[in-house]
């Protein structure tokens, strides 16, 4: 981690997300999320499905429905409030100043529309070039994110384009308009591993080239491990523990990501080796409102855990939300 | 690989290696290309299995001899034409053997699902022969080969999907012993059913209960037990866990190696997560392109991989741990993997192969064979992995090919792996 | 902690008694739709006045009272009176029992070439959706000619072959035109069902071809033919007044038919245009109610509903 001083680019702030339906109880998907992210740093967010990371994503971009949804909190890029900006004003930021690559790249991509038209687009509109010199720097950023004889390609249709290729040009359309804030949506889930690792690593190269923040949501913990430099894990939407990924992966704290870590094959493990599983599911969650809503399923929950909600509290670089953390035997 | 005693499964594994260097026999030198539908003058023979199988059981349960599935692409507005064949499978051969298990690795479009469901009758193999038990079930049809399915079963990726909606966990475990004249009246069958819920770690009140009322790892336990609930001899477990929480997960591999433990099954688990297939495995079988390019036993494949694509399969991997991540080197492959419809000729992956060399490696389809000094049931598929294996073959940079150039623009279907939905098979 | 959490797993599971299955759900969900509530109400009324039509009606529909008749002439059909609350119709007879009455024979008409028409559009896009093959093909392309054929087109020449236009006639006429729209729709869903997981799962399991037709994938696809169904049964209603209207159906005057009692009322549009409007009315009414159950039933059967 870069310890970059002064404010951070984006600042997250007790981020809140809740889902209203009629006729049914709230459902709160985000539940008091904070966060930092410096200029040019990498953070993941790492959880299963409905732990809260994509809607995290969405509401720091606004693209929640505005119906039936209730978000509290502060989302700061560059010290301005996004939650509460004018929709006019959030659309020019979105797109200039913080864009996203989604994990489907055939449902975001337009497709009737040839891609390179999809990204002329938004250069006309957020960089004002006219059509030709837009054209250009369409086939320059094609060839930048690796897709062969761009100049070709550009009249190509999303169909007529493999995964892979699909998510480059998703990326480069992300980074047209040179983004200081990326966010990266479980980008390469859909696609084969030979395939994710040419995306994440033209991802790292993007991020190093283009000076942009990176914040790479996954479920994937191998994905993060070598991506990204602070790692968030989200549990039932808060953060239960945050780390610099040496001392997450190496120590973890928290009995959620010490038992992920334990429950998933490893093709570095020797031989052999039992998992060790993590019991129950999601379903089994208890709320925040009064308890870990791990506890239920954790195998280090004491009554304290059913009782007490326990509050994030950072030590030494590390925020850790546990009444009985695993002790910290190698730090 | 059950997990508590795995001692005792690698003793058994090695017990089949005995007797197993011995020649396959003639019966199984086939006499014919199996690609009908091919007139390119393209050198697509099958993999011939080389004489010396090697670590392969010596009476398996399940031998796969030269198995090619072809699905026809089919245009035309009044009259079907066909206009090219998707290659999904095209010549594979192994071998399992009782209570082994055996892992089927590749990226999708690879033609391991299709293989497997070549292997339980579920798609007609175009070519070769499916001994199950010593018995051909390749040319099997109609009440022989529906009263055949009960010795071998299906463990399917999406537990929703893959369970009726409108049937209780009940009637669905029932369905298939009715199927098969497996219920013994009222009292018995409900014992087996409760045995069946507790078996796969579930309470016996979930048999009342319909599937949507169940989380996503409680869903693919029904799933196994309903496979189980006719007590085959092979399960086929196709992305077993790939629709799971991570967290599920090792919940499932475990139940499933503990069953294996208990009720001696053998399993051929297809998966693109080779950290997956590795941990279940006792061997591995890698695949590209339709065929089997690398077969090894599990911890010989991780340690030592011998072809070029295993070995870049291995690389792509993310470990989750920051220090390896750091240090690996990746082995990064350039372009996409080619239309199964228009499949290179020669070495199926010489168009993304770092390795490649001229010639030989674009004409002439590599076999299986063994390699001089490795373990005993290691088999690649590859001219030059003694030279690769040495270090005196350097990787060399690639220009990526794109898939699409082949048959034009739209020819092909994108996702050679839903070939079968796209078709409307 | 371990057993808290399984005893807590086990309770959960047990606290649904019986489980509930997707009918089940989408019939909860129904209960609570306010639209889904308005057709029922509509409908339950409609099917209450038909049944005891013989009973709430105070007089026979081909009963003529002097004391309207005497009253009859051109410019002027009698309003309401004493003892007929709805006055005369043109020929002096009670309107009010008439209008009564004539919901069993729009019930009858409706719901019966509703049933037949689903009857066997179920069969054929069964046998299409499970077969494929040629069998698909031919089936398919004569429901494609039917369809092609607008519907009351269609119903008007099916009842026009008929040697006497009847009843019988009209519920085949107005059958007939419901029979492709089923039969494509289960066609479509079943052809969908025999690639799923679950009808693939089930032949693996070695389940007999018949059974997982119609245990799998029947049960899974007919939803949307339900759906369908209720809508369809709208329309027929309004195809049955129509035929009725061009008179193709039973020509018996005495019979009361709302289809018919507005066709005959036309003549008398400017002397009391209540005669045409309340059976107009009343015919959309009930087409109404059973468009707005099917919209809701096709909410509630909504897989995107489903947790």
């Amino acid at each position: 981690m870069t310890g970059s001083k002064g404010a951070p680019l984006l600042q997250v702030r007790d981020l809140r997300v809740a889902f209203r339906r009629r006729g049914e109880p709230e459902t709160v998907a985000v539940d008091g999320v904070s966060f930092d992210v410096a200029a040019g740093q990498v953070v993941g967010l790492v959880g299963e499905s409905g732990c809260g990371k994509s809607v995290t994503s969405m509401a720091i971009m606004r693209l929640l429905p505005q119906r039936g949804v209730h978000i509290t909190g502060s989302v700061k890029l560059d010290g301005e409030e996004l939650l509460t900006l004018s929709d006019a004003r959030m659309r020019e930021r979105r797109g200039r100043d913080l864009s996203m690559v989604f994990q489907d790249p055939l449902s975001s991509l337009n497709p009737v529309i040839p891609i390179g038209l999809q990204i002329t687009e938004v250069l006309r509109r957020h960089r004002g070039m006219d059509k030709e010199k837009a054209r250009e720097a369409a086939v320059e950023l094609l060839d930048r994110v690796g897709i062969p004889d761009p100049r070709r390609r550009i009249t190509a249709y999303p169909h007529q384009l493999s995964g892979g290729m699909r998510q480059r040009v998703m990326i480069a359309i992300a980074l047209a308009c040179a983004p200081r804030l990326l966010i990266a949506d479980e980008p390469t889930t859909a696609l084969d591993v030979t395939i994710q690792a040419q995306i994440l690593e033209l991802l790292k190269e993007m991020v190093a080239e283009t000076g942009a923040a990176l914040i790479m949501i996954t479920h994937d913990l191998g994905v993060v491990a070598g991506l990204c430099e602070t790692v968030n894990v989200l549990y039932a939407g808060r953060i239960v523990e945050r780390a610099q990924r040496h001392r997450l992966f190496g120590t973890p704290r928290h009995p959620y990501t010490h038992g992920l870590l334990r429950s998933i094959p490893r093709l570095d493990a020797p031989a052999g080796e039992a998992l060790e599983a993590i019991p129950g599911s999601v379903v089994d969650n208890v709320p925040w409102t009064h308890a870990c809503a791990f506890a239920p399923r954790c195998h280090r929950s004491v009554e304290r855990c059913l009782e007490v909600t326990p509050a994030g509290e950072t030590t030494g670089g590390r925020l850790l939300r546990c009444h009985n953390p695993v002790p910290a035997s190698a730090e | 690989m059950n997990g508590a005693d795995s001692a005792d499964g690698r003793a058994a594994g090695g017990a089949h290696e005995e007797g197993i260097a011995r020649e396959r026999g003639p019966e199984h030198v086939h006499d014919h290309s199996v690609d009908r539908g091919v007139d390119r003058g393209v050198d697509r023979g099958v993999d011939r299995t080389s004489g010396s199988s090697g670590e392969p059981p010596a009476e398996p349960l399940l031998d796969v001899r030269d198995v090619a599935v072809h699905f026809p692409i089919r245009r035309g507005l009044v009259l079907d034409r066909t206009i090219g064949h998707v290659f999904a499978v095209d010549g594979v051969s192994l071998r399992i053997g009782r209570g082994e298990t055996y892992g089927l690795v590749g990226e999708s479009g690879c033609g391991k699902s299709t293989l497997g469901r070549a292997i339980l009758r579920l798609e007609k193999p175009t070519a070769g022969q499916v001994f199950f038990d010593g018995r051909d079930i390749a040319p099997l049809k109609g009440e022989e080969l529906r009263t055949m399915r009960r010795r071998f079963q299906m463990v399917f990726q999406d537990p929703m999907s893959s369970l009726d909606p409108r049937q209780s966990v009940q009637s669905l475990l029932t369905e298939g012993m009715k199927a098969h004249g497996l219920t013994r009246g009222a009292a018995a069958d409900g014992k087996r059913l409760r045995e069946l819920v507790d078996a796969v770690g579930l309470p016996a009140a979930a048999l009342r209960r319909y599937p949507h009322e169940f989380s996503g790892g409680q869903r693919q336990r029904i799933g196994i037990a309903r496979a189980l609930c006719v007590e085959p001899d092979l399960i086929v477990a196709d992305e077993p866990v790939s629709a799971l929480d991570v967290s599920v997960q090792a919940q499932v591999l475990n139940l499933l190696e503990r069953l294996q433990a208990e009720l001696g099954l053998t399993y051929l688990v297809i998966a693109h997560d080779l950290a997956v297939v590795r941990h279940v495995s006792d061997r591995v079988g890698v695949m590209y392109l339709g065929g089997l390019v690398e077969e090894a036993p599990s911890q010989a494949l991780y340690d030592e991989p011998l072809h070029p694509y295993t070995r870049a399969l291995l690389s792509a991997i993310p470990v989750p741990d920051p220090e390896l991540e750091d240090r690996r080197e990746r082995i990064l492959l350039t372009g996409d993997l080619p239309s199964p419809a228009a499949p290179p000729p020669g070495c199926r992956f010489h168009t993304r192969c770092p390795w490649r060399q001229p010639e030989r490696c674009d004409t002439e389809r590599p076999q299986l064979r063994v390699v001089e000094g490795t373990v005993p049931g290691h088999r690649v598929a590859c001219h030059y992995a003694e030279e690769i294996r040495s270090g005196a073959l350097r990787p060399h940079r690639v220009e990526p090919a794109v898939a699409e150039d082949v048959l034009g623009p739209g020819a092909v279907p994108d996702q050679p792996g839903s070939v079968t939905e796209i078709l409307g098979r | 902690m371990t057993t808290t959490w399984a005893q807590r797993r086990k309770d959960r599971i047990d606290d649904l008694a019986g489980g509930r299955s997707l009918t089940s759900e989408a019939l909860r969900r129904l209960r609570r739709d306010p639209v889904a509530l308005t057709g029922g109400v509509i409908i339950g009324l409609f099917v209450l006045v038909a049944a005891f039509a013989p009973l709430l009606a105070p007089h026979g529909p081909a009963e003529t009272f002097p004391q309207l008749q005497q009253d009859l002439r051109p410019g002027n059909i009698p309003g309401p009176t004493a003892g007929f609350p709805l006055g005369s119709d043109q020929l002096g007879r009670d309107f009010l029992s008439r209008m009564i009455l004539a919901s069993q024979q729009t019930l009858l008409v409706g719901v019966l070439a509703t049933l037949i028409g689903l009857a066997v559009g179920i069969v054929i896009g069964t046998v299409a959706g499970a077969f494929g093959g040629w069998v698909d093909t031919l089936l398919m392309r004569i429901t494609d000619v039917l369809l092609a054929i607008p519907s009351l087109l269609l119903a008007i020449s099916v009842a026009a072959l008929a040697a006497s236009p009847s009843q019988t006639t009209v519920i085949i006429a107005v059958a007939i035109v419901g029979v492709p729209i089923f039969a494509r729709l289960l066609r479509g869903s079943m052809l969908a069902q025999r690639n799923s997981d679950h009808v693939v799962a089930a032949t693996a399991l070695g389940v007999k071809r018949p059974a997982v037709v119609l245990r799998h994938m029947l049960p899974n696809a007919i939803g949307p033919v339900i759906v369908q169904a209720t809508l369809t049964l709208a329309t027929a209603i309004l195809d049955a007044a129509a035929l009725s209207f061009l008179g193709l159906g039973d020509a018996d005057p005495g019979r009361a038919e709302w289809g018919l009692m507005l066709a005959q009322a036309q003549t008398y549009l400017d002397v009391r245009p209540a005669l045409a409007f309340l059976p107009a009315f009343a015919i959309i009414a009930v087409a109404l109610g059973f468009t707005l159950l099917g919209e809701s039933l096709r909410e509630a059967l909504d897989p995107k509903g489903r947790r």
